[in-house]
């Protein structure tokens, strides 16, 4: 039953469920996902709930969860994604679970804390292999220059002896023995190569220039264990002299986090070391590899089932989200929850209670109770994948009020026709239907494929009324006769040019007379002749046809929204505003809207340029808006002296008619319904009066429980204040009439945006591809090839995309305002299910951001 | 060999497929003569002569329709090499 055109009755229904059976039931109707649960306990704290604990159970899952497949991704495992949706599990399982999770968890945490140590070992390992071999240059380089250094050395220390040769010949030797000791003093270490100049400045500073520094680059990066980032290194030698220097160097390698290795002064044990290291780092090598082997063994198995894991224990989170929204029965035996639910699928739930009562393995059958209530209830329109598009841009605007008329199902149609009026290009449209044409076709690989690419995916999500937009847009082009800007000669124009010779060649401008032979008077089959396109007075031409058409098409919008809301009056057995609001709107926009398209038409009819009678000749023919406004300020109309004043006879009186028809409904719209209502108020007022002695209110206070408090307060609802009453009723009629003026006014956009569109298209070709045709040379298919390329992007950037935007949103506007403010209130909230697909949906993209 | 990325091959791929089918057609609605695209031909402003228009004008056709189809064969071209760049691209992602 007539489901497409409202949304879906609802009723509120309690549940009595057996604390056994309850979670797997909310299991069950998790994957209907036809129930949306009210929250019974709103002055809980969300800490003091019954299944806190186990929602924290499953939080922490998840979080284990996340932690490995972090680990998945940083390895590059794929994940395997079977699309598999696997039931809930019970809540034993969920022991299992996390104790898998556990075991997973540590497992990867101790791997991964060895595989840091072990690399942390190797770093070191390798930085000392190459301290080895590094030094060994400068020891080399030391040892080549021997003589050089050793000489100099000798010559101070000589210098020196000289000075000291007072002392005593013993002392000297000793000396020299000494001073050679110190001299071998070194450090040697590793640091990073960008601190390298700090370094070097800082310990000249710091040493006055007593240190001897040298040092080489390790070619290769090395892997900085914590952080997993490669870095380059280099290697320091340092000498010096004297216990002092010593600590003072030690301190500044430590400030700059450079690592000091034991280097042995003898070459041989220097070789020695280089050996042990180099057997060492062979054997680490062959530890780490394992390591790794392991750690990508147990993520491979991990990562086949944890898609399947995020998914069960996001189902144990969202059954215990909702059991925490259930009131518990005093006997603790069975738990109370309260829900919207679809009528029509009364049937269905039942039954899934039914399964989850069997899996569970309880004996008492779960209870559904139909409640009264006088809430509003939620708004459910069932949607598919077509009218899904259309139903959000309605719901963007507001969702509809519980069993209101949905004007998706008219939106379908009327929202690519109003568009394409404005659109209406062959060429553009034809792109515009390959693009969703093929979205449409590789609609699964495509939905399949899920991005967080926002622009994608609101094309996606409308793919099919940009199908249906294209396919109107061809066919208005088709109408307009505009394929890129150009006509198409279908079937041959019905214009013919039967001037002479000479007369072409002395006249620069020629016109075509309609009431000659020059048109065979039949017109063109289908749109407007091709013959336009070519024609000096194509704009003025095409400005008055689209003009008309707009109009037209406007006010047949709006009178079609007036009469919806005749329907939605019906429905809701308001007779007050079908008399008071309906009738008045319709008279109003036919007397005076109407009545002008009617015009149009008229005047389309009785002029005609072949005719020997001047009275309908062109030259008569007035203009439509002069004549309306004449007739709304009651102006009587003037006319050239050889034409009649009026269209048809008695066309004065009935415009005068019409006119004071419609003003009368202005009053008639501001005070019936708000007289009528006080009126019914008092009557109902006075008998209430004589039969109850104490008045409505104290009457009934006294006595009420808890349980009838709301059909009282629903009663209070009804009874209004006057004043709001006008006010209410004076902004309404202001909107309605002042709105149909401007409204109609506002359809014109589809004749400006429809101009736009045509010209700036015109102005592409002209500008740009023409240019490639201008070439009396072969080299013209060369620059034809590069500029049509131009031509096309710009096509698709400025004509398809840009003012296709541009024609949507308006399209957009005429529906949400001057069409759905006719009849659509809006002021529903939606209906939103406990579904685990949502859930499950919402999850995953919350993740992927 | 890999020069264009997967997207500017992709997109070298539509434009020369509605290249061909856009230069082809309008490469036989010049050699058919088609008045529409008279706006576009290298004509000159004034003529004096009618017959050096006709003969100025359908020389204009011809040349304009030859014209379409070079650059719709070089089309065709581009749409051989972009396929093959995205052929390629397509390998080396996988």
């Amino acid at each position: 039953m007539g489901s497409l055109f409202r949304s879906e009755e609802m009723t509120l229904c309690q549940l009595f469920l057996q604390s056994e059976a309850a979670y797997a039931c909310v299991s069950e109707l998790g994957e209907l996902g036809l129930v949306q649960f009210r929250d019974l306990n709103p002055d809980v704290n969300a800490f003091q709930r019954k299944f806190v604990n186990e929602v924290r159970r499953c939080d922490e899952m998840e979080r284990k969860l996340r932690y490995l497949e972090k680990e998945i991704k940083k390895d590059e495992i794929p994940m395997l994604d079977t699309g598999e949706n696997p039931e809930a599990p019970q809540p034993r399982e969920m022991i299992d679970l996390e104790a898998t999770f556990e075991k997973l968890e540590n497992e990867l945490r101790e791997v991964n804390q060895n595989a840091e140590a072990l690399k942390r070992n190797f770093l070191e390992l390798t930085e000392l292999k190459h301290i080895l071999r590094k030094t060994q240059v400068f020891f080399d380089e030391q040892e080549g220059g021997l003589n050089s250094t050793e000489s100099m050395t000798r010559a101070l220390i000589s210098d020196d002896s000289v000075r000291q040769t007072n002392a005593g010949p013993v002392q000297l030797g000793v000396d020299v023995e000494g001073a050679r000791k110190l001299m071998m003093r070194f450090v040697a270490g590793v640091i990073l190569r960008e601190r390298i100049p700090a370094f070097e400045r800082m310990l000249w500073r710091a040493c006055r220039g007593n240190v001897f520094l040298r040092q080489a680059e390790i070619e290769k990066p090395l892997e900085d264990p914590s952080t997993g980032d490669q870095v380059y290194k280099s290697v320091f030698i340092i000498f010096f002299q004297g216990d002092q220097l010593k600590t003072r160097v030690k301190k500044i390698c430590e400030g700059f986090r450079a690592t000091l290795y034991p280097c042995p002064e003898a070459p041989a044990d220097r070789r020695e070391m280089a050996m042990g290291v180099m057997t060492r780092i062979e054997d680490l090598n062959t530890v780490l590899g394992q390591t790794q082997d392991h750690r990508h063994r147990v993520l491979v198995a991990a990562a086949k089932n944890i898609k399947n894991w995020f998914v069960k224990v996001r189902k144990i989170k969202a059954i215990y989200h909702t059991l925490n929204l259930f009131n518990l029965d005093v006997t603790q035996k069975c738990l109370i929850a309260e829900c919207w639910v679809p009528v029509l699928d009364i049937e269905m739930i039942q039954l899934a209670l039914r399964r989850g009562t069997e899996r569970s393995g309880s004996s008492v059958p779960p209870i559904l109770n139909r409640m009264d209530t006088f809430e509003d209830p939620p708004t459910y329109n069932r949607t598919n994948k077509f009218t899904n598009g259309f139903q959000a841009l309605v719901d963007a605007y507001g969702v509809a009020s519980y069993r209101e008329m949905n004007p998706t199902p008219y939106t379908i149609i009327t929202f690519p026709f109003l568009f394409a009026v404005m659109f209406g290009d062959l060429g553009h449209g034809a792109i515009m239907t390959s693009f969703a044409a093929w979205m449409v076709l590789q609609e699964k690989p495509l939905a399949a494929k899920k991005t967080d690419n926002e622009i994608w995916n609101i094309f996606f999500g409308g793919r099919y009324i940009i199908l249906l937009m294209g396919f109107f847009s061809m066919y208005t082009g088709l109408i307009y006769n505009d394929v890129f800007s150009k006509s198409l000669n279908l079937f041959t124009s019905h214009w013919s040019v039967n001037y002479n010779k000479s007369t072409i060649m002395e006249n620069k401008f020629l016109q075509l007379n309609p009431s000659t032979e020059d048109y065979d008077s039949t017109p063109y089959p289908i749109g407007i002749d091709p013959i336009w396109q070519l024609a000096e007075n194509k704009i003025v031409f095409l400005n008055g046809y689209k003009m008309k058409l707009s109009i037209t098409l406007g006010v047949l919008h709006m009178l079609f929204g007036v009469l919806l809301s005749l329907k939605n009056h019906k429905y809701f057995k308001n007779q007050l505003s079908i008399y008071c609001e309906f009738i008045p709107q319709l008279i109003f926009l036919v007397f005076l809207f109407l009545y002008m398209v009617l015009l149009m038409f008229l005047k389309w009819i009785i002029f005609d340029p072949k005719t020997d009678d001047v009275k309908s000749s062109p030259h008569c023919a007035p203009s439509i808006l002069i004549t309306f406004i004449n007739m709304v300020l009651f102006k009587p109309s003037t006319a050239p002296s050889v034409c009649d004043v009026n269209m048809f006879g008695g066309q004065g009186f009935l415009q005068k008619l019409l006119v004071i028809c419609a003003l009368i409904c202005v009053p008639w719209m501001l005070l019936a319904k708000p007289i009528l209502v006080l009126r019914g108020e008092k009557k109902e007022h006075q008998l209430l009066s004589s039969n109850h002695v104490g008045g409505e209110n104290g009457g009934i206070d006294g006595g009420i429980t808890p349980a009838t408090q709301t059909p009282v307060e629903g009663k209070h609802e009804e009874k209004h204040d006057p004043t709001e009453l006008y006010i209410h009723q004076g902004i309404h009629t202001i909107e309605y009439v002042l709105g149909s003026v401007s409204h109609t006014a506002s359809y014109l956009r589809l004749w400006a945006l429809s101009l736009a569109h045509a010209q700036l298209s015109e102005v592409l070709w002209k500008m740009v591809l023409s240019k490639g045709l201008q070439f009396e040379s072969w080299v013209g298919g060369f620059v034809l090839w590069i500029i049509f390329a131009f031509w096309s992007v710009l096509t698709v950037g400025i004509l398809v995309l840009m003012e296709g935007l541009s024609a949507f949103l308006h399209t957009l506007r005429l529906h949400w305002v001057e069409f759905q403010s006719k009849f659509y209130a809006g002021l529903g909230y939606g209906f939103q299910p406990f579904s685990f697909e949502i859930i499950l949906d919402q999850a995953a993209s919350a993740s992927e951001e | 060999m890999k020069i264009l990325g997967p997207r500017l091959s992709l997109c070298g791929l539509i434009i020369s497929v509605w290249g061909i089918i856009q230069l082809g057609s309008m490469g036989l609605f010049y050699y058919m003569n088609s008045v529409a695209l008279l706006e576009d031909l290298p004509l000159e402003e004034e003529y004096t002569d009618p017959k050096k228009f006709y003969a100025d004008a359908e020389n204009g056709y011809s040349m304009n329709a030859y014209n379409c189809w070079i650059a719709a064969c070089l089309y065709i071209f581009t749409f051989l090499f972009c396929s093959h760049q995205f052929y390629m691209n397509n390998r080396t992602s996988v």
